[in-house]
């Protein structure tokens, strides 16, 4: 194992290959920390990040942090990767990089053309050299497009998940945060319920439901319910109209095991979706949640820091095309993101990250009630995001995830993002909120005491 | 200046789908101002997230709650966790499942002087809700030991731990002998829920049981399941889990319970 040292007036630092090198360089986290492979102390972090900074980026392509012979993702990464898109950086070192990133030859073209080039492990280790606003301008020039029923990603725009998750799965509980949701402008980028129960008729009833709201309404968006692959599955087997296939994904392959899941099976579920060609705009079809901290949680993390763990799971998603992807930044709780500065910054790590890896990156703004944070920390992270340019972010009635138990953004936030920074929803759900006056001209909620008139009937049918 | 012949829109938009909430928990027609969200809702959600952050933060009265089990005749041992205060708690959960050196030695004096190891021994620990001991605790023992007293059930001494997760049942259940222990934790506070207890049941406790080996009965508490319904189900685990000598994942599919990811 090559060890790689740097010295700072009289001490000398020494790191024991990359996986310490890099985890030593990590900005403080309580996971970290957890997992007993964080710096010391602050000196000492920033002796590794000058190391780092020193470090060819080809090290990567030669030395792993998860072994090769016994990991898929490794095996991914190593076999996907193309020389040829890396070569306007290969030759320079990670503090080289760093600085290539701020300039101005790194405009969207280029950024997207060096995706493919990229390794997570690299995009890992410029985003530990980088200082937040590094991270908001770097992730702000990535582009990254997808579409499905509409098109999400595009400059000026964020989009929202409706999440109307309900307790006991309960279809007219879910329905009325639905209605709530569509009424305050929220959901372009998919209605996606967390169920309760992965019971596959469970599943398939709140299916049936989207679909029949989505193709009455004529809302150009797509449906998810979050149920584990399997279920998903087979409730296409069973005939049910999935739009996007969900998953959550971590960066070893011991991690997705703990998730039951394997490259194969995703790459079958993505063959699924995309065999009942539901999309009319994209053949974006999959969907999945990521966030620090799982590969520890699952004892599956090869003593790899979580943020670069993070970013090798954006390798695993980057390989089924999907049409969005978002970091569940604070759900995971303060054994691993102890606070709001954790949970902000791992954030935008994570939105840096994704984007410089081509994923269409949003972010599930959230905390739990055990964790050092609250809507103030939110607040910062959610305006900073929109400065970034995040794809899409969550929507949910009043920040109370009723069934999850945490907090995440609002209806309201979104409304608020979009006031302050003038970011539009996606094109097509945009003409539809006009048409229905949800939103007026200025893209300003518009629904007072009446109620457009499609929702006027359904009011009148639930109560 | 307004205009007094001009109706002026309120501050305040409300949403006329307000009769929806009696379909949800949610948070759903809230209103606006602007876009954003009015000063009472606002506060009301403040007012929610601060009592699940003073719930978090609320430290055990072991003193208050050991005296109101000794008042019902319960020996009762006063513990601590590996983890020294909130702080480390909250970061370390691996310090949370094991034993303090000095409660651990004093649970081992007690185990020594017993005449026989108990069949089934409590342990009441903080977990992430204190709240959820001082209003759950006591009144849900009240419900089931006498229950299990008069089944023929030998019970061992109540355990009362501070800084606890689940699994520090298990080292405690070891060091007693006994083939069941039964913790009560306080859960991770939900906005609405600051006060909610879980019961966690494990046969052959020892360091190193996995969750899969565990059977839980959640959300007890005042507004969710009653003390006795749950009092109930776990009679009814008991039993099985004496009769079968094992627990988890499966005992769960005929009791109906299962294992949510909270407060481990």
């Amino acid at each position: 194992m090559p060890v790689y040292r740097h010295t700072i007036g009289t001490t000398s630092y020494r790191f024991n290959g990359l996986t310490d090198l890099l985890a030593k360089a990590s900005p403080a986290r309580s996971g970290d920390q957890l997992a007993g492979i964080a710096a010391v102390d602050a000196a000492e972090r920033v002796a590794a990040q000058m190391a780092l900074a020193e470090l060819p980026l080809t090290t990567f392509l030669n030395e792993t942090v998860v072994p090769y012979a016994s990991d898929d993702v490794t095996r991914l990464i190593i076999d996907t990767h193309q020389p040829a898109a890396l070569a306007p950086v290969a030759h320079l070192t990670v503090g080289d990089f760093r600085n290539w990133l701020l300039g101005d030859t790194a405009d969207a073209a280029a950024l997207a053309a060096l995706a493919p080039g990229l390794t997570p492990e690299m995009a890992a280790a410029v985003s530990k050299l980088m200082r937040i606003q590094d991270l908001i301008l770097v992730g702000h020039k990535c582009r990254v497009v997808t579409a499905f029923r509409n098109t999400i990603g595009l400059a000026g725009r964020m989009a929202t998940r409706l999440q109307p998750n309900h307790p006991t799965d309960d279809p007219t509980g879910v329905a009325a945060s639905i209605l709530d949701g569509l009424l305050y402008g929220s959901g372009d980028a998919v209605i996606g319920i967390n169920p309760a129960s992965d019971s596959t008729a469970a599943v398939i009833t709140l299916l049936r439901m989207l679909d029949d709201i989505i193709q009455s309404y004529r809302i150009p968006t797509q449906s998810c319910v979050l149920a584990h692959v399997t279920t998903q599955l087979e409730a296409i087997t069973q005939g049910a109209p999935i739009d996007l296939v969900f998953q959550s994904i971590a960066g070893t392959q011991a991690a997705n095991a703990g998730f039951g899941v394997t490259l194969d099976l995703l790459g079958e579920a993505r063959d699924a979706a995309l065999s009942l060609k539901r999309a009319t705009l994209g053949d974006n079809v999959m969907y999945f949640e990521t966030g620090q901290g799982s590969a520890l949680s699952a004892n599956a993390h090869y003593g790899v820091d979580q943020q670069t763990l993070e970013a090798r799971a954006y390798a695993v998603a980057r390989h089924f095309k999907p049409l969005l992807v978002n970091t569940v930044v604070g759900f995971i709780g303060p054994e691993y993101l102890y606070n709001g500065k954790q949970i902000i910054r791992a954030g935008l790590e994570d939105h840096c990250c994704g984007k410089l890896l081509g994923l269409p990156m949003g972010c599930d703004v959230c905390y739990t009630n055990h964790a050092e944070a609250d809507q103030d920390d939110m607040d910062v992270l959610l305006t900073l995001l929109g400065a970034a340019g995040c794809n899409y972010i969550m929507g949910i009635p009043g920040s109370d995830d009723i069934m999850l138990n945490y907090q995440t953004t609002s209806f309201h936030d979104a409304l608020y993002i979009r006031q302050v920074l003038g970011l539009r929803p996606a094109p097509e759900f945009e003409a539809w909120l006009h048409q229905l006056g949800i939103f007026d001209g200025n893209n300003r909620a518009a629904v007072t005491s009446a109620l457009p008139e499609p929702f006027v009937r359904t009011l009148a049918q639930l109560t | 200046m307004t205009n007094p012949l001009v109706p002026q829109q309120p501050v305040v938009v409300a949403n006329p789908w307000e009769t929806l909430r009696r379909f949800t928990a949610a948070r759903i027609a809230l209103g606006r101002a602007g876009g954003s969200l009015p000063t009472a809702p606002h506060l009301a959600f403040q007012l929610a997230h601060a009592q699940a952050r003073d719930a978090v933060q609320l430290p055990l009265d072991q003193a208050g709650v050991a005296s109101d089990l000794q008042t019902r005749g319960y020996q009762t041992v006063r513990l601590h966790s590996a983890a020294p205060d909130r702080a480390t708690y909250l970061q370390r959960p691996d310090l949370g499942r094991r034993l303090a050196e000095p409660s651990r030695e004093t649970l081992a004096a007690l185990a020594a002087h017993a005449a026989a190891p108990p069949e089934l021994a409590f342990v009441i620990g903080d977990g992430l809700s204190a709240r959820a001991i001082h209003e759950n605790a006591v009144a849900f023992l009240d419900q089931i030991a006498p229950r299990l007293i008069a089944a023929g059930w030998h019970l061992g001494p109540v355990s009362l731990v501070a800084q606890a997760r689940v699994a520090i049942g298990d080292e405690i259940g070891q060091v007693l002998g006994a083939a069941i222990v039964v913790i009560l934790i306080g859960e991770r506070p939900g906005l609405s829920s600051p006060d909610s207890l879980g019961a966690y049941l494990t046969y052959g406790p020892r360091i190193g049981v996995t969750d899969a080996q565990r059977n839980c009965i959640s959300n007890i508490r005042a507004a969710g399941l009653s003390h006795e319904a749950a009092a109930h189900k776990l009679a009814y685990l008991l039993d099985e889990a004496r009769r079968r000598k094992l627990s988890g994942v499966l005992l769960k599919d005929e009791a109906g319970t299962r294992l949510p990811l909270t407060a481990d």
